[in-house]
């Protein structure tokens, strides 16, 4: 689904001691089908963004458009139910949403809401333990027993039960080990391909952003900094440097590496493998001209 | 979540009020609490008046936000009024309306009543609009001091005042966040059948408990991990100090004390 922001704010408590403005005439585009980053510091209003996403809260100006459905300043949007049956949202820590007695039950609490009959619900739950990759011994457990990683992905697959159309994740590796974390972001950009999903992240992580996403929104207080392709993004050292935002390991080594063989190797999100394999040769092929 | 609701609410600012001694607005609210009643006179009831308002020009928090913030009482006061307006048969007939009558005493009565209502509940708020929850158990504590004497465990009082204080602010965010992503799943909890919304609060509450009992018990490690043992020979890091300006307040006050004394009838 396409989604679009047009000239987005959102303020908090208005009108009191506490008003706080968090999105400031916000406008970008996200096309269907494209996995999309948002990057920003602690109070750069991702969280606000995402929730407009939703409907969980509503522009105080401006207009969001979600596939079919509009969020408009002012007005009362009467399908908020079926924007979020379309609309799946990982939140922060999503393992404390956990309530249900057990793992099968609570995967199935979305689909159940929004009135999915019962024999797709099995046949939901089953595919997104899968997906998550847990054992399907897992789902007569209580989500209370399970570790925290497990409960993470049992949260997960409770929104991809939902079968959303879009995906929102909100910091999903927060909190896990290195691996977990890696293993959870390819989870996810498996999933995105599988299904066709638009995938929006919100994340601290470049590293993230410049793996996975197709597009790079960069926030800071609440209005859109600089916005494209991750490749290109993360060349502006300076710019990044304003928004206290480093640029990823990877470029910064090849801009290393062009400083001093002045040799451009470009970025087309080789792996490290890969890039060894490239230097080599660039090393060799180096040798070769003397 | 009504944030237009101020009772109860602190707002950060460094005006005369915010720099008083919790222990001096305290035991200052107490004895205007008790003061109100012995007013019984229209200049009497100015004195306080004056004073109050005044007090809340001090806090230099804007006037319009107090206002709007004792919204729900402004009901009950304006509700008060017309109860005695109804019930009480004093005084001569002013006029009759459609056969009720509506007597002298009635409205100055209703009047007098309400004002105590309005009065009372806008000096309380002014304390905790501008005093932090911390400083006011600190100044519970210390002025529960004395009944230590008698076994009554003061420290533990207030410790557990400031705990609860201190975590209202904490289960609010945590209610308010677990609400959005159970309702981003499909609950909804404004409309349907009250037994529907019943149920719509488990989702909720249980994530809740949960996390209240885990941090609860994260609390209780920490504090024993760094030696936690109770009031007995504790020290504290925030002294409360009575300054100059305190004295000066006292003397505005028993000012004030005189001069509703000297207006009574």
């Amino acid at each position: 689904m396409d989604i679009s922001f047009q000239e987005v704010s959102y303020v908090y408590q208005p009108k009191s001691p506490f008003e706080y403005r968090a999105l400031h005439n916000l406008s970008f585009n996200i096309p269907s089908g494209s996995f999309v980053a948002v990057i920003g510091h602690t109070g750069s209003g991702k969280s606000t963004l995402l929730q407009h996403l939703n409907g969980l809260v509503q522009p105080t100006e401006g207009e969001v458009t979600v596939g079919e459905f509009r969020l408009k300043a002012g007005e009362k949007n009467k399908q908020l139910r079926a924007l979020r049956e379309k609309v799946g949202v990982v939140f922060q820590y999503p393992e404390h949403q956990l309530f249900e007695e057990n793992v099968e039950k609570d995967i199935a609490f979305g689909p159940m809401n929004f009135g999915v009959p019962q024999e797709e619900i099995k046949q939901r739950t089953d595919e997104a333990i899968t997906s998550v990759h847990l054992p399907k011994e897992i789902l007569d457990r209580s989500p209370f027993d399970l570790s925290g990683g497990q409960m993470r992905r049992v949260a997960i697959a409770g929104v991809l039960a939902m079968n959303p159309e879009v995906l929102v994740l909100d910091e999903p590796t927060a909190g896990l080990d290195p691996s977990g974390q890696r293993e959870i972001m390819n989870m996810f950009a498996r999933i995105h391909k599988q299904k066709d999903l638009t995938t929006v992240l919100v994340t601290h992580s470049m590293e993230d952003a410049l793996e996975y996403a197709d597009h790079v929104i960069i926030l800071n207080q609440g209005e859109v900094f600089m916005q494209g392709a991750p490749a290109d993004i993360f060349q502006k050292k300076k710019e990044l440097s304003e928004v206290q935002l480093d640029i990823p390991e990877i470029i910064q080594f090849l801009n290393q590496v062009e400083e001093k063989f002045n040799k451009e190797i470009p970025f087309h999100r080789q792996s490290v493998t890969e890039l060894a394999k490239e230097l080599a040769q660039m090393v060799k092929g180096g040798r070769d001209h003397e | 979540m009504s944030s237009s609701m101020i009772i109860g609410q602190y707002i950060p600012g460094n005006s005369v009020v915010h720099r008083l001694d919790p222990r001096s607005k305290i035991a200052m609210i107490f004895f205007f609490v008790v003061i109100v009643f012995f007013a019984n006179s229209v200049l009497s009831y100015g004195v306080l008046t004056l004073f109050a308002i005044g007090s809340a020009v001090a806090t230099r928090i804007p006037i319009r936000y107090i206002v709007k913030g004792l919204k729900p009482v402004w009901f009950l006061i304006a509700f008060t009024f017309l109860l005695h307006l109804i019930v009480t048969k004093e005084g001569e007939v002013l006029t009759t309306i459609l056969g009720w009558e509506l007597y002298k005493g009635a409205l100055i009565q209703g009047a007098a009543i309400s004002l105590r209502f309005f009065l009372l509940i806008m000096v309380t708020s002014l304390l905790t609009l501008t005093t932090t929850p911390i400083e006011i158990t600190d100044a519970i504590e210390q002025l529960l001091g004395p009944l230590k004497k008698v076994r009554f465990p003061v420290h533990e009082l207030a410790l557990m005042m400031s705990i609860s204080l201190r975590f209202i602010p904490t289960l609010m965010q945590e209610t308010e966040k677990i609400s959005k992503a159970q309702a981003s799943r499909g609950v909804d909890f404004r409309t349907g059948s009250f037994k529907d919304r019943i149920k719509a609060v488990v989702p909720l509450l249980v994530p809740l408990f949960v996390s209240a009992f885990k941090r609860a018990e994260e609390l209780a490690m920490a504090m024993e991990a760094r030696g936690y043992k109770g009031g007995e020979g504790r020290t504290k890091l925030r002294e409360l100090q009575i300054g100059r300006t305190d004295y000066y307040i006292y003397i505005l006050f028993v000012l004030v004390v005189v001069g509703l004394f000297l207006t009574r009838n």
